[in-house]
């Protein structure tokens, strides 16, 4: 196998180098890439949608369709990390562990029994360590500010690099790093599986909304001057706010779909406590 | 653009990607797979692509690391190649 | 040979997405672990995505983020100050799109290990065997 896979190598990059040869030269202006359409792009961004960073309207206005299933597909890869692990493989094990918070007892439970409602008792897995403290404590404080700096990327994503894929994942890693540095359980209680779920296909909703509101509106579907009636702006900041909202809605579909895959892998569909 | 840099990093982006690829544990080569990214952030942002530079930062070298170490300790270190 | 050398130094950064590309492809073929096979699936898409955001480069130009901020609407812009956006735009989101590609690819060797208790190809294929 592992000569098949030398000669295949070889023969394919024996082809990507004669290709490579015809290639415009290294950081040519004049290149095929940079001539045709990325002009129009870079000379009509400003004057049609006001916003001064390129790659967000392109991403947003004028590519936007791309954009709504490129979320598209990442709601779907969450859904099927969803069905393949948790679905088919999540069983709940027949002994449970509680550990008392204030003593350190720990106590086993068969299957059927309960514990007495009461706010010390903590579920624990079979194998249990205790979270280190300064770890704790470090992330804790870390958290909210990674949550601010991912909300200002998101919503300063027009001007500076940045959007809402940036922001979402930034944002979905905040909850990741709870769930690291605490367990997985306490990651849970913050941001329960439901929620999860629902508004993963939330964010899609609201960029597909966008589209479907100015569609109502009278223009073409994703054509945010449409909203200019309803904002009480002229078109162009129309265009400008739209992306915005689009951009909220990639950031929360992104967000949750980095929740719930991490969530799926490190408990491999149980929702134990994880890492 | 200073070609001196440029190719510094290309080249340890080839030695951490080959290094990922040949070493015999599996935590290391998703260790190693995190070095991989970032260096490859910071190439792109020597190519002044600053957006795609921010969402490798943050999805390559953050995010994936995070899921390839979850998913090894799901199952196992041991490697054979 | 003396038209080859320049051609060769001055297209070193192809050679060199080509030797990335190709390592990851060697270690899709190759590779006999799961997890590695993985890895090199990612190398290779990293690969790509390096050769796509090259192609954007412009000799003299700056960032594509307009120098003029918000108020400067009428201010004329000029292409050639700026780097192409369009091979950026794609790739952000091919990345985006990577990561969670990464993420099903990992729940299926979970998946795998799970009803075979190895990440080794052959041991695999030689356990369906049996069967």
């Amino acid at each position: 196998m592992k000569i098949i896979g030398l000669i295949i190598t070889i023969i394919t990059g024996a082809f990507l180098v004669y290709a490579a040869v015809d290639f415009p030269a290294w950081a040519d202006p004049n290149s095929p890439a940079s001539t045709y359409l990325s002009p129009y792009f870079i000379e009509n961004s400003m004057k049609d949608t006001s916003v001064p960073n390129f790659v967000t309207s392109l991403l947003a206005d004028y590519r936007g369709f791309d954009t709504m299933f490129e979320t598209t597909v990442i709601f779907t890869a969450g859904l099927v990390c969803f069905i393949l692990l948790r679905i088919s493989g999540g069983k709940e094990p027949e002994t449970r562990h509680y550990r008392h918070v204030l003593t350190g007892v720990t106590v086993t439970l068969k299957e059927g029994r309960k514990i007495p409602a009461s706010e010390d008792f903590e579920r624990i897995d079979d194998l249990w360590t205790p979270p280190d403290l300064i770890i704790k404590t470090g992330c804790r404080l870390m958290i909210p500010f990674i949550q601010l700096f991912a909300l200002y990327v998101i919503a300063h994503g027009h001007s500076s690099p940045g959007g809402g894929f940036q922001g979402g994942v930034i944002l979905g890693a905040s909850i990741i790093l709870l769930a690291i540095s605490h367990d997985l359980r306490t990651a849970l209680e913050r941001m329960r599986e439901k929620v999860v779920a629902i508004l993963c296909p939330v964010g899609v909703a609201i960029y597909a909304g966008t589209g479907t509101l100015c569609l109502l509106l009278g223009l073409n579907f994703l054509d945010y001057s449409a909203l200019a009636s309803v904002l009480h702006v002229d078109p162009i900041s129309a265009r400008s706010h739209g992306i915005l909202m689009v951009e909220i809605g990639v950031g929360i579909a992104v967000m949750t779909t980095m929740i719930w895959i991490y969530n799926n892998i490190s408990s491999a569909g149980k929702y134990n406590q994880g890492l | 653009m200073f070609w001196q840099i440029d190719l510094a990093i290309l080249t340890l982006v080839v030695v951490t990607a080959v290094g990922s690829l040949m070493v015999k544990d599996l935590l290391g080569a998703a260790i190693l797979f995190g070095a991989y990214s970032f260096l490859m952030c910071l190439l792109w942002s020597i190519m002044g692509a600053v957006d795609v530079a921010f969402t490798e930062a943050s999805v390559g070298a953050g995010v994936s690391s995070v899921f390839f170490v979850a998913a090894v300790f799901r199952t196992s270190r041991r490697t054979k190649d | 040979m003396s038209e080859l050398i320049p051609t060769i130094i001055a297209k070193y950064n192809y050679w060199i997405y080509i030797t990335l590309m190709m390592i990851g492809l060697y270690a899709m073929i190759a590779k006999n672990n799961l997890v590695k096979k993985i890895v090199g699936m990612n190398i290779f898409q990293t690969a790509i995505i390096l050769f796509y955001v090259s192609i954007g480069v412009k000799k003299g130009a700056t960032i594509p983020i307009s120098t003029g901020g918000h108020g400067a609407a009428h201010e004329v812009v000029h292409a050639a100050d700026y780097l192409n956006p369009l091979p950026h735009v794609l790739m952000l989101t091919a990345i985006v799109v990577g990561v969670a590609t990464l993420g099903v690819a990992l729940a299926l060797a979970l998946r795998i290990y799970s009803r075979y208790n190895t990440l080794e190809e052959d041991e695999i294929l030689a356990q369906i065997r049996k069967k």
